[in-house]
Order: structure tokens, then sequence, then C-alpha cells
């Protein structure tokens, strides 16, 4: 048998490496005299500013690392001291008191950044989080403005236009910080790796379509997106996901899923509880539920309706990427997505997640419940609670209404839909 | 001149101005809208989000711009919690509630500029409750220091035009958008006045007075509104006010979702004199005149990305949020600063923590207080500013 499973915990394994590695770099970024850029996750450019020998920092990983490893509260706790509110974003909280310690934080010690690059896609707040990120460490902000899709399916060749000028006054940005020019060879390269890292990582999650799903596209997905958001272009990050499709063929294999006995499949919408990760996915776990996919694992980009960067193209389509994170699609087309999902993935219901720090992810949300319990029929749970504020999780009051969801889940299975509807 | 509204028109003296426009600002049933449609068959009359819109466009259509500011505490929040949190501002929640209980059935449209992730996921879900409607989602740019961003604004502009004339069946020209851009700078000229008149004599031209005046434009056209201005000018320098013992003190925070006018009036009775603010800054929000001749939409591209207003929901750029509230508090003469932020708005609580921590570096005394729209109990809100004004009439080193 051990023969047999040569590859299971490959995908959790080499990833802890990698970002090991990766705070190890940015640790060391001051001493070895590498600039470094701050961004964010969601629509990011970080092959461009790779392109000059720039490490990154990604603030919102931060965070999450934090909650997982239950710091966020006396972080966020620190930032309300220094006159937050509690009615804000836990995530720049976080964010805020772990610069006032030092920046340091269970993954070492940050470095300060020579530039803020607020890829400012799909979500606000970003704007106001490097604002007084700038203000902290005095560095300089570009303001990479990233329209919103607005139009439905249509796209506006205007947006992708305004934010190719944008990354093109970025690249001179980046060759005067760094006294590099900007190598559109050079990054043609990384973006071939993003392609690679793309197809293979959409491999992953198309296995999902299988019965039982080798892979919950939720609670495992987190752990196996990180590289394709924060290494992404990098050649470690191909092979990362190229020992991770080893693991899920294998899983596919000997009919391995995340769940001993995989009963009911579910398309999950919103951010994990990052402070109460594991006990939330135990919840959903002692039922037997198997998350077939998710739109929080497309928070940084979406790649399974085809999308892929294209190294003939650089900056259109780093733009096209910038514009297509998940937060950063209008309402109409974040619907058509989640019932895309649950045809396509074959699911049994919809369960929204709704924190409060996140209005980007949140606002309407009590809105798509309506839509897919009344207009779908479809079985839909509405849990709240905080991506990043531990205080905001009230484990009774969510088992409760997770058992009653699934309970009657299983009861409706059991008798039959209810009765006058299909 | 739109009769139905013209009970303003009769008015004899400044008190009986504000009091014919008081109803303006808070009957969210829209009368004024009504009649505006009774009087021009199958006119559009478009609903516009806070902060800014540039509602010129709207007007060259033949189409009635209406700033709506929420449900002004006069519809308890219901239908609406269906469809979006509790933990999100009132304005979001109420603007909802108006339409979900058929209270904006004058309204034809929305249309909501990129000001912060509430406002724009509350286009998505108007979309979905109301699909017959108008609804646009205008991007405003958010980098003004890129050369492209004129441009880029200018095609946005372009879109709201043509869709727009789609929608009223009457594409905007040239000049009528010169034109609208004409009654728009009188207007904004008017507004300044009338704000400028309060620095310099703020017992003569009370904050709350001044706000009702500048809010019967959310609902009225503009050419109606600065007939009205124009009176109001006249009224208020003939007005006999009693000279008080007051602080001046600059109010933030208030450019979205706005406090009921009775927390104004508590400031006011607090002894606080307002000489400047942000309250329904969008009507204000270009600080000089737009280019009324050559292109119409440039000239609107160009206002907003080079002289507009600082809010939180617009990145300054180059310039500073911090010296610029430095700078109002010294035109102004303002002796403290009251952020008076809305429960949830992220923006300004953002903002205010920045902002505190410049006027502590600068010896400036600060009152900060949430507030939300269905706000009805004042009395901490009176308590904090008597205190706030004894403080600073009886300690301050700046008083």
């Amino acid at each position: 048998m051990a023969e047999a499973y040569r590859f299971q915990g490959v995908g959790r394994d080499l990833q802890k490496d990698l970002l090991g590695q990766w705070y190890q770099r940015l640790e060391n970024a001051p001493r070895t005299g590498t600039p470094v850029a701050y961004l964010f996750i969601s629509g990011n450019i970080g092959e461009l500013l790779r392109s000059f020998g720039f490490e990154l920092v990604f603030p919102e990983v931060n965070a999450l690392q934090c909650g997982v490893k239950k710091v966020a509260g006396d972080f966020i706790l620190k930032a309300e001291d220094l006159g937050y509110s509690s009615d804000v974003c836990g995530y720049v909280k976080n964010d805020i008191g772990l610069a006032a310690s030092g920046n340091r934080g269970p993954f070492g010690t940050l470095p300060k950044p020579d530039l803020l690059v607020c890829t400012y896609s799909g979500c606000n707040t970003y704007i106001k989080w490097f604002e007084a990120l700038a203000e902290l460490y005095g560095a300089r902000l570009f303001m990479l403005d990233v329209p919103y899709r607005r139009t439905g399916e249509q796209e506006l060749q205007q947006d992708r236009d305004y934010v190719v000028a944008q990354l093109e006054q970025l690249a001179e940005v980046c060759a005067e910080l760094t006294g590099r020019p900007y190598n559109p060879d050079h990054l043609s390269e990384l973006l071939e790796n993003s392609r690679q890292a793309e197809e293979l990582w959409v491999n992953i999650l198309h296995s999902a379509r299988h019965r039982p799903s080798p892979f919950d596209a939720y609670f495992e997905a987190v752990f196996f997106m990180a590289p394709i958001y924060v290494l992404r272009g990098m050649p470690e990050c191909v092979e990362y996901y190229r020992a991770a499709a080893q693991e899920i063929e294998e899983r596919i294999t000997h009919r391995l899923g995340p769940v001993s006995e995989e009963r009911f499949r579910i398309v999950l919408e919103g951010p994990p509880p990052w402070p109460h990760f594991r006990t939330f996915w135990e919840l959903f776990k002692r039922w037997g539920v198997c998350c077939v996919a998710s739109t929080y694992s497309k928070v940084g980009g979406i790649w399974d309706f085809g999308f892929r960067h294209d190294p003939s193209r650089p900056l259109e389509s780093l733009a096209e990427y910038a514009m297509n994170c998940y937060t950063n699609w209008g309402w109409q087309l974040r619907r058509r997505m989640m019932e895309r999902y649950v045809k396509d993935y074959q699911a049994d219901a919809l369960v929204i997640h709704s924190v409060k720090s996140c209005r980007s992810f949140s606002v309407g949300q009590a809105d798509v419940r309506e839509y897919f319990t009344k207009e779908c029929d479809l079985p839909t749970l509405f849990v709240e609670s905080d991506l990043a504020d531990p205080r905001y999780f009230a484990e009774a009051q969510i088992r409760n209404r997770i058992d009653a969801f699934f309970e009657a889940l299983e009861h409706r299975r059991v008798a039959g839909p209810h009765p006058g509807r299909a | 001149m739109a009769k139905p509204n013209g009970s303003w028109q009769k008015a004899a003296s400044w008190e009986e101005l504000v009091t014919a426009c008081r109803p303006l600002v808070t009957d969210v049933s829209f009368p004024t809208v009504e009649a505006w449609k009774e009087m021009h068959p199958g006119g559009k009359a478009i609903a516009c989000f806070p902060v800014y819109t540039p509602q010129e466009v709207l007007a060259a259509a033949g189409a009635l711009p209406v700033t709506v500011y929420g449900a002004r505490g006069q519809v308890e929040i219901d239908h609406a919690d269906s469809r979006i949190q509790s933990f999100v501002c009132s304005i979001a929640r109420s603007t909802l509630e108006l339409g979900l209980v058929g209270r904006a059935r004058s309204l034809d449209g929305l249309i909501v500029p990129s000001i912060c992730d509430v406002a724009r996921n509350l286009s998505g879900v108007w979309q979905r409750n109301f699909p017959g409607q108008f609804v646009f989602y205008l991007h405003l740019p958010q980098n003004p220091e890129s050369a492209a961003a004129i441009a880029y604004y200018r095609s946005e502009l372009g879109r709201l035009r043509r869709e727009v004339g789609e929608w009223v069946g009457r594409a905007p020209t040239d000049e009528a958008l010169r034109e609208a851009i004409r009654t728009y700078n009188r207007n904004r000229e008017l507004l300044d006045s009338l704000h400028q008149r309060r620095v310099e004599a703020p017992e003569q031209w009370p904050a709350a007075g001044v706000y009702v005046l500048a809010a019967a434009g959310n609902v009225l056209p503009r050419a109606e509104h600065n007939a009205l201005l124009e009176k109001a000018l006249e009224l208020g320098a003939a007005r006999r006010a009693p000279q008080r013992d007051t602080v001046r003190v600059l109010l933030r925070g208030a450019f979205c979702e706005q406090p009921p006018l009775e927390l104004l009036e508590v400031l006011e009775e607090a002894g606080c004199a307002v000489v400047n603010d942000d309250l329904q800054v969008g009507s204000r929000f270009l600080l000089g005149p737009v280019r009324a001749d050559g292109d119409p939409l440039a000239a609107l591209a160009e206002a907003y990305l080079r002289e507009s207003v600082l809010t939180p929901v617009n990145h300054p750029g180059k310039r500073s949020r911090s010296v610029d509230l430095l700078e109002r508090v010294q035109a102004a003469a303002a002796q403290g600063v009251i952020f008076a932020s809305p429960k949830f708005c992220e923006p300004a609580l953002y903002d205010s923590v920045l902002l505190k921590q410049v006027l502590e570096r600068a010896g400036t005394p600060y009152l900060e207080f949430e507030y939300e729209e269905k706000m009805t109990v004042f009395e901490t809100v009176r308590m904090q500013a008597e205190t706030f004004v004894e403080s600073i009439l009886f300690f301050s080193e700046k008083s």
C-alpha cells in the first residue's frame, strides 16, 4: 500500500516548504538589498514586479497566516487601540497591528516596502489600506486603477486600454526604483511559467467533477492555491503544480477523497473564517460534505473558464487577469459562475459564508440566497462570521445552522423534494 | 418654473424659505419628482447614489437627476434586510428598502458611482431586483496621476451619454451638454457663495438652514434650484441674526450617508458654528467652473481629475488629505474639527484615524462620534458637543 500512495501529502508539504522559503527570502531582503514591493492578491500583477527583481509581500496572506496561527486577535486589538473602528476590515487591522509590532509575525520579520502597488481590483478597501501604509512607511504608492466588470458578459476595451496604459507607467516607476530597464522578454518568460502552472491548477480544480471528488475545492484549495497566487511566474510554482497534480491523480485512481464517505457535494461562496478554519471544516466533514467548487479559490484570479496568461501579449494579458478576479466581477457574473458550478460539479447545495470584514465579498450575498432558494430551488445555507476577527465566530450557532441544514437535506433526499416543487 | 414645487417662491424671509424647503429634504416619496414627471410626460427621473455623479450628462438628455441620500430615516428597514446584511451602512439598505416597498416608483433608474464596495455591490442587487430599470455603474478613476485617466474617464462619460441617451430616447448633443454645464456651473457658484457667506458670518447663515437649501437641489431641476439659491442669498443677507458665543467648527465624514437634520441643529444649539463641512458634497464636488466650450465630456473629465474636492472615496494622488484638512481649517478659521462618521462607513472610518493624528500634531481639538440616518436620540451628541465647545472656549490655547 505504501507503494500505492507515493504522492499523498505532497501538495501540502511542498506548499509549506515553498512558502517558508519565500518568507525567508523576504526576511533576508534588507540584507541582500533586494527591492520589496507590497501588493494585493486579487488580480495581482506580480509577474511584472518580479521581472524587475522585486520580492513580493502580500499583506492579505500575512493576515490570513496570522488568523490561522491564532495571533490575529492581538494584532486587531492593537490596531483598535490606535483608533481603528471595530467595524472596519479585520485584515487591514491585522496588518496595521502587525506593522506597529515591528512587522514580526509567525512567518518571521517582514521587510519594509520600497514600493506599494495598490492593485485595486475588486476591493475599495485596498485603497484605504495602502493609503494608510503609505503614511506609515513613507513609501511610494502606485495606484493601479482596475475598473470593475460592470457590464455583464461584455468586456470594455476602454477598461483594458486604461489598465495597460497604467502598467506601462508602473514599469517606468519600477525601472526608476530598481535601475533595471523594462524587459518584456523576461516578463514573457515569467508569464509562460504562469501559463503552465495555471493549466495544471485548472486540472486540479476540474478533478472535483469526479464522484467522489478527490479534492475539496474550498478547505483544501486554500492550501493548494497559495503558490499560484504568491509565487506565480516562478519555475518552482510550475513544479509545485506538477507534484500536486500527481497527488490528485493518485487520489482519483484509488478513489480517495477529503471525506471518508462523500454524502453531500456543495458549492461554497465566501472566504473562510481563518482563526477557526479547522473547526469550521470539521462542522462540514462530520456530515460527509465535500466542497466541489468554490468562489474563494478564484479570489486572486479566474482560470477555470479558459483564461491563461499569454506570454505573447504580456501587458494586455496582465490587464485582463487583473480585471477578472472574482470580486471584481459584478453580481450578474458572480451569480452565473455559481450557477455553472452547481451544474458542472453536480452540487446538492450552495453554502454562503458571509464575513463582516469583506464587504466586497459579502454585500449582496443575502440577495444571492434569495435568488438561489426562490428562483433556482437550490437549498442554500447562509452562515456569518469573519475572516480575520476571532470574536465573530459563534461556534454553537454556526454548528446548529449547519446541522439543521444537512439534516433537512438528508430528509429531502429520503423523502423526495418538497411537494409542489420540481 | 415648476409650479408644484413653487411654495418656496412665496417665502418672504430666510426662515420661511427654509421651512418651505424642509419637506424636500425628508419626503422620500419624492413629490417634486412626481410633479416634474406630470409636467414632462414620458420624462425619466434617474436616481444618483452619492457621492458624485456628473449629472450634466443626464440633464442634457432631458432626464431629471435626483440625488438619493437613502430614506432619510423615514422608512423602517425590513425587506432590505433579506438582501443586504445588517453590518452594512444604513444608506445602502434604506435606499434598497425605498425600491422594495415601492417608495421610489417615480425613479426610473439608478446610477451608482464607484465610491465603495457597498455601493458597488448595491448596484448589482438593484439590477436583479428591478430588472426593468436603467442601472448604470460609473467607474470614477482612482489614479489621478495617470496620463491615461482623463481619456479613460472621458470614454466612461461617453458610455454614460450613449446609454442614457438610448434609455430616454434622446441622445445628449454637445450643445445640450454645454448648456447643462453652464447651468450646473451657476449652481456650483451659488452654492459656493452660500457656503462662503457662512464662513464669514455663521450666525447669519446657520448650517442647518444652508443644508436644507442646498438639499432642495437634490430633487429639483438645477435651473429651479439656481433661482431658489439666488433668493436664499438675498433673504439671508437681510436676516437679523442673533449674536452668541459659538465655536467655529469644521465637520467631516458626512460625504455620503447624511445625518438627520436634527443632528445639525443639535450641534448648533450646543454652540458649534459649522463653518465648513462635507455634507452633500457631491453638488460641490468640482471646485471650479467646468469649461463650457469645446468637448464637453473632456471638460467634465478634466474637472473631475484636476479640480475636485478630496473625500475618503477618491484617491488624492499627489495631493494630501492631511494638508487639505489643515488648509480648510485655516481658511475657515475653524477652532475645532468634528468627525461625524456614519456607522459602518469604512472609508470615513479609515480616514478619520489618519486625520486625527494630523490634528493632534497641529494642536487642533477634535470630537468624534458616529451617526445613522435613522438616529432619533441626540442627547449624547449634544452633551459631547457642549463639552467640546466649552473645552475650546475655556481651555484651548487656540481659542
